[in-house]
């Protein structure tokens, strides 16, 4: 997903000159193309994401894109408040890129874990969190976040897609298999678990829809018209309970009057204190596609 | 501008910063009138209609919106809603670039401007505009992190357009500088960071601060500027200078009366 996401800025980088790009200091063996192409707008701020991200705020309040990248804690936590004040209460264009969202970075450790971010950006006024599924969805994510103009955070992960999986046209809610008995809604790489839960299942019980931006921008109807058929919600995501996927689209099913049984996976961060690899958590948080599996048996096999 | 119109700037500007004080019976006056010179210094002897100014101390907002009043930015019916409900003129300068003339940066969390005016300093590099950008920090921004930061990043990138002004006044929220956290020696640390600094031992004096500019502006180096300006809190009004307490405290009646009774007999 880096390797698509540096594609792209490359292209940004020789096509538009209005386009800023700065890391705090990481990129090894996947910015060196974007660091040729944007040449002396591509700035290493050093491993000082506070001053990053406030000079970006500045830089775009000159009518510049300014792009701030590290890995997805250190883009999001340490500057936390440079984010709210300067980025997103003045409005201003800066695209903050996290690469390694959720338990991206696993046996890393939790210093390099971001599973709460989205919870704290997307309640920042004017920021939209941009959550592609895979490579092959980085550029539609990229584009819709670039004809947005103000303040957005691309969080990158290492998602796949199936081979046999064709990806509809972007949208930020898309539906990816059709079914009767059951809706499950995904949030970007993971979404991967549980197409792989699903090939195991009845396909003809199962409608997936992979959601990419949050605060998702408006209650597609075609989402609706499932949950409405189905009568079961079960949401997946990489993210903490609290202010992610699930609070986002349980607001969105209880103001539209919908009426549905709702059941959530979600990190749980880490209930043994234990590390491991992304998968290793994930499988901690019931996040694997087996733990997925049951679970969306055990919801088709619930009574209404 | 000769002198004796900057004192008379300096005068009408005490007189409506203390109105403003008194009016909304708001707090940070020893905060606005320590840099209150500094300000009328950049606005009237310094800056061109294309340089930028951060105040990163937000908290002495009363002293920006008072010297952008002179200055013809604010208009007197704008002032007049300072602290009021419905206000652009918070307490701390307001957040986004279309609200009050002048303001490009809201401020008030300590840390902040100088990463504001660096950033503005080093687009210049891409936009090829030609503008220096004056941000007034206070001691308690340099407690701040990422004020140091900001000044690595600013001697890195050669951001000579940048000029720094140390409000130096020795004393921050909850007591003394040199008691709360050691800083000093501002020069030797921020010369040490790459910056060329000079101090202006009465940063509430005119002919001083015309000094240290005269300094700065004869090194034509390629390094950011800084001075280092020794200033009272309080300023112009005695039983209020050097004193924590007027971080926080309103005025009552006496104490404005005094208070202006003193800067008319200053100015007499």
């Amino acid at each position: 997903m880096r390797k698509a996401f540096s594609a792209l800025m490359e292209h940004a980088g020789k096509t538009d000159k209005k386009t800023i790009f700065f890391t705090g200091d990481l990129g090894f063996m996947a910015l060196e193309g974007v660091r040729e192409s944007m040449g002396d707008r591509f700035v290493n701020t050093g491993v000082s994401e506070q001053n990053m991200v406030t000079a970006a705020a500045a830089v775009a309040s000159e009518g510049f894109t300014v792009f701030c990248y590290s890995i997805a804690p250190f883009t999001v936590f340490r500057p936390a408040e440079q984010i709210r004040l300067d980025v997103c209460l003045h409005n201003k264009n800066v695209k903050i890129v996290g690469n390694g969202g959720g338990y991206g970075y696993g046996i890393m450790g939790g210093t390099h874990h971001a599973i709460e971010d989205i919870a704290v950006l997307s309640s920042f006024q004017n920021m939209r969190c941009y959550i592609p599924f895979c490579k092959e969805d980085v550029e539609g994510v990229f584009n819709s976040m670039m004809d947005r103009v103000g303040p957005a955070y691309l969080r990158l992960g290492g998602g796949q897609k199936p081979e046999d999986l064709e990806l509809p046209k972007y949208s930020h809610t898309r539906k990816l298999t059709s079914g009767k008995k059951i809706t499950v809604v995904a949030l970007g790489p993971v979404t991967l678990n549980a197409l792989t839960a699903i090939s195991s299942l009845n396909k003809d019980e199962i409608e997936l829809f992979v959601i990419t931006e949050i605060p998702i921008p408006n209650f597609s109807s075609e989402l609706q018209e499932s949950i409405k058929k189905t009568g079961k919600l079960l949401v997946v995501e990489e993210h903490v309970q609290r202010g992610g996927l699930g609070e986002n689209l349980a607001e969105l099913v209880l103001e539209s009057g919908l009426s549905c049984q709702y059941q959530h996976l979600f990190a749980k961060g880490y209930p043994n204190g234990l590390y491991g690899s992304q998968k290793y958590h994930q499988k901690l948080s019931s996040l694997d596609p087996d733990s997925i599996k049951s679970k969306i048996q055990e919801m088709i096999n619930e009574k209404k | 501008m000769n002198k004796e119109k900057l004192k008379k700037i300096k005068e009408d500007s005490l007189i409506t910063l203390l109105e403003l004080h008194m009016t909304a019976h708001s707090g940070h006056i020893g905060s606005s009138l320590s840099c209150l010179d500094i300000l009328i210094y950049l606005y009237f002897q310094r800056m061109s209609e294309e340089d930028k100014f951060i105040l990163s101390k937000g908290h002495a907002a009363a002293s920006l919106y008072t010297v952008l009043n002179k200055y013809g930015k604010i208009s007197d019916e704008q002032l007049k809603t300072y602290y009021q409900d419905g206000t652009f003129l918070a307490a701390h300068p307001p957040c986004g670039d279309d609200k009050v003339d002048g303001v490009i940066f809201g401020t008030g969390s300590l840390g902040h401007g100088l990463s504001l005016a660096a950033g503005l300093a080093l687009s210049t590099k891409f936009s090829k505009k030609n503008f220096k950008v004056y941000c007034v920090i206070s001691d308690g921004d340099c407690n701040e992190g990422s004020t140091w930061e900001a000044i690595m990043f600013a001697a890195h990138h050669k951001l000579n357009n940048l000029v720094v002004i140390i409000d130096n006044n020795g004393l921050q929220g909850f007591g003394r500088s040199d008691e709360v956290i050691k800083m000093m020696p501002f020069k030797e640390k921020i010369q040490a960071f790459g910056f060329d600094v000079v101090e202006a031992k009465n940063g509430n004096d005119f002919a001083d601060l015309d000094k240290a500019f005269a300094e700065i502006d004869k090194n034509g180096s390629d390094k950011p500027k800084c001075i280092v300006a020794r200033t009272t809190k309080g300023s112009g009004v005695s039983y209020m200078e050097d004193k924590l307490e007027w971080h926080y405290l309103p005025m009552d009646d006496d104490q404005y009366q005094t208070a202006i009774k003193e800067v008319r007999s200053n100015n007499a």
